[in-house]
């Protein structure tokens, strides 16, 4: 058997794997080795050391205020995405009628296109904004809770699927158990329950992390950084450094490296911290 | 005793979020019949004689992104992307899970390890190998749609894989079948949940995305997504007439999408979720 398999590798791997190759393996050594180039169009690239990573601090500050911008706005993202998703979670899972038709209302935003949920809350917030003369884009603070709004409600429907499926694998048994030992709700909540939804909490958290910080369609169509690159998070940030300004493609690249070890490093940390939680429990 | 009370209770609570997840939306289609500044003005008031421009919007609005042909090309690179991941995804899952090797081993952990790495970390490198290799096209972008969704994909089917027992795919050599005719009659019909839940996610992720098809096709070819951002770009001021028609006609496709589909959709994304 295993024989046969071999024999067929260029048909079973083959296909994937060069378009695995040509669409990220290849395109991540070089763009890891180009981080360390000057250049405009790849083959051109001049070998430069560590200057790239230098010019990031000390060329514009903007990579900084992007940082600090995308962290803020993760952590309130994720928190809030995450207790409104749980909450619905557990509102739904009481017998209540129309569950079904709730639960499809409250997913619906989350099969909307990023640059077109943008647009869309575009419209919305610049239709209250106006009466009080204001514009999304006339101060970044609008801008920023405008990302959260959105964020919340594309987001909270998919959180809530997710703790929906873990909180119906929370044995009934189990939770009638701790009723006649005489829990209250909030106990049953917080010893019976939340240990058993660990691993929906732990992926939750991931995939808000990650979509918060690699965010991208939403904050062009939304706001594309207005006023002045204050609301401008880290994709849109590496983005306008390749395409938006010439001579920059190398800290373009560079910025791009930081990013993607500042998402793996977050993410990793966070699976390793909650994944050990629901070892102990 | 209260038991009741309280679930009546939280059922007009319920009913008041529902309301709020669904008006954006139901503003959104009102707006797509009002003339343009009494968009951006008054966006919360119904159209009135003055304010009801019929479709002309609409129509306005197809003629300026081409709609139309956008529509077509997101479905196009859409179905034969997810096809294409679909039918080699899986075989690749199971030739890593049943090939037990070190390059085996290495190839499955750099393709959970392109999970997390950032678009943006590929991205200009990326759009210059698709364009001199030519993969600046449609059938390129299907090509390469392959290649981003390999990682999920495969993980997705391996895990599920794992737990199919060797025994059927011995029997079924036995009776003379090939590697290849093994897995398509044997293996891949057992892996029907697993596809699904592949399936929903990718369609998810590639009708929406917008810079991968921006970056590679977006210069000849629009996908739904990159129409909806050229309307704002070059002209300064957008039309919102035309935006919100079009808004309206990108979402039509994805509900019609959601209603049908709707159980597989939810299922598959609480399974793809249990398993990442």
């Amino acid at each position: 058997m295993e024989h046969s398999i071999k024999r067929w590798a260029w048909l079973l791997v083959l296909p994937t794997f060069a378009a695995f190759c040509i669409a990220f393996l290849i395109p991540f050594f070089s763009g890891l080795y180009l981080s360390f180039c000057n250049f405009r169009t790849v083959n051109d690239a001049v070998f430069v050391g560590l200057s790239n990573y230098r010019r990031i601090f000390t060329a514009d500050s903007e990579f900084l205020h992007a940082l600090w911008f995308t962290v803020r706005f993760a952590v309130l993202a994720v928190l809030s995405v995450n207790l409104f998703g749980f909450a619905l979670a557990l509102l739904l899972t009481r017998g209540i009628r129309g569950t079904n038709v709730f639960r499809t209302f409250f997913f619906m935003p989350n099969l909307i296109g990023g640059i077109v949920l943008g647009y869309i809350w575009q419209m919305i917030i610049n239709g209250v904004l106006y009466r009080y003369q204001y514009a999304i884009t006339s101060d970044p603070k609008f801008g920023f809770w405008g990302l959260i709004i959105l964020m919340n409600w594309q987001m909270i429907g998919y959180v809530m699927i997710i703790y929906i499926a873990g909180i119906q694998s929370v044995p009934g048994d189990l939770v009638e158990a701790a009723r006649v030992d005489g829990a209250n709700a909030p106990q049953v909540l917080r010893h019976v329950i939340l240990p058993s939804v660990m691993p929906s909490v732990t992926i939750c958290l991931f995939l808000t992390i990650t979509n918060s910080f690699k965010m991208f369609d939403q904050n062009l169509a939304l706001t594309a950084g207005a006023p002045a690159n204050k609301t401008r998070m880290l994709a849109l940030d590496i983005y306008q450094t390749f395409y938006g300004r010439i001579g920059y493609e190398g800290v373009g690249q560079a910025k791009a490296v930081l990013f993607f070890v500042i998402v793996a490093l977050i993410s990793l940390t966070q699976l390793y911290l909650t994944r050990r939680k629901e070892v102990e429990n | 005793m209260p038991k009741r009370l309280t679930n009546a209770f939280l059922f007009l609570i319920l009913l008041a979020l529902a309301l709020l997840f669904a008006a954006p939306v139901l503003v959104v289609v009102m707006n797509s019949f009002k003339a343009k500044f009494s968009i951006s003005q008054t966006p919360f008031v119904l159209p009135n004689a003055q304010t009801f421009v019929g479709g002309e919007n609409y129509t306005k609005g197809i003629a300026d992104t081409g709609f139309f042909s956008a529509f077509l090309w997101s479905l196009f690179v859409t179905v034969f992307s997810v096809a294409a991941i679909l039918v080699f995804t899986s075989m690749t899952a199971w030739f890593t899970v049943r090939i037990k090797s070190w390059y085996t081993t290495v190839l499955y952990d750099f393709f959970v390890f392109s999970m997390i790495v950032p678009f943006q970390m590929v991205m200009f490198t990326m759009s210059r190998i698709a364009n001199v290799l030519g993969l600046d096209n449609p059938i390129g972008l299907v090509f390469i749609y392959l290649g981003f969704g390999a990682g999920l994909s495969v993980f997705l089917f391996s895990g599920f894989i794992k737990s199919v027992p060797r025994g059927i795919e011995e029997a079924a050599t036995i009776d003379g079948c090939n590697a290849i005719t093994t897995f398509w009659r044997v293996v891949f019909p057992i892996l029907k949940p697993t596809t699904v839940t592949v399936a929903i996610l990718n369609t998810m992720w590639i009708w929406n995305d917008y810079l991968l098809p921006n970056l590679v096709i977006g210069s000849d070819y629009k996908t739904i997504p990159i129409a909806i951002q050229y309307l704002k770009g070059g002209y300064g001021s957008v039309d919102m007439g035309a935006m919100m028609a079009m808004l309206v006609l990108s979402i039509l496709p994805v509900i019609v999408f959601y209603l049908t589909c709707q159980k597989y959709i939810i299922k598959g994304v609480a399974a793809g979720a249990v398993k990442g």
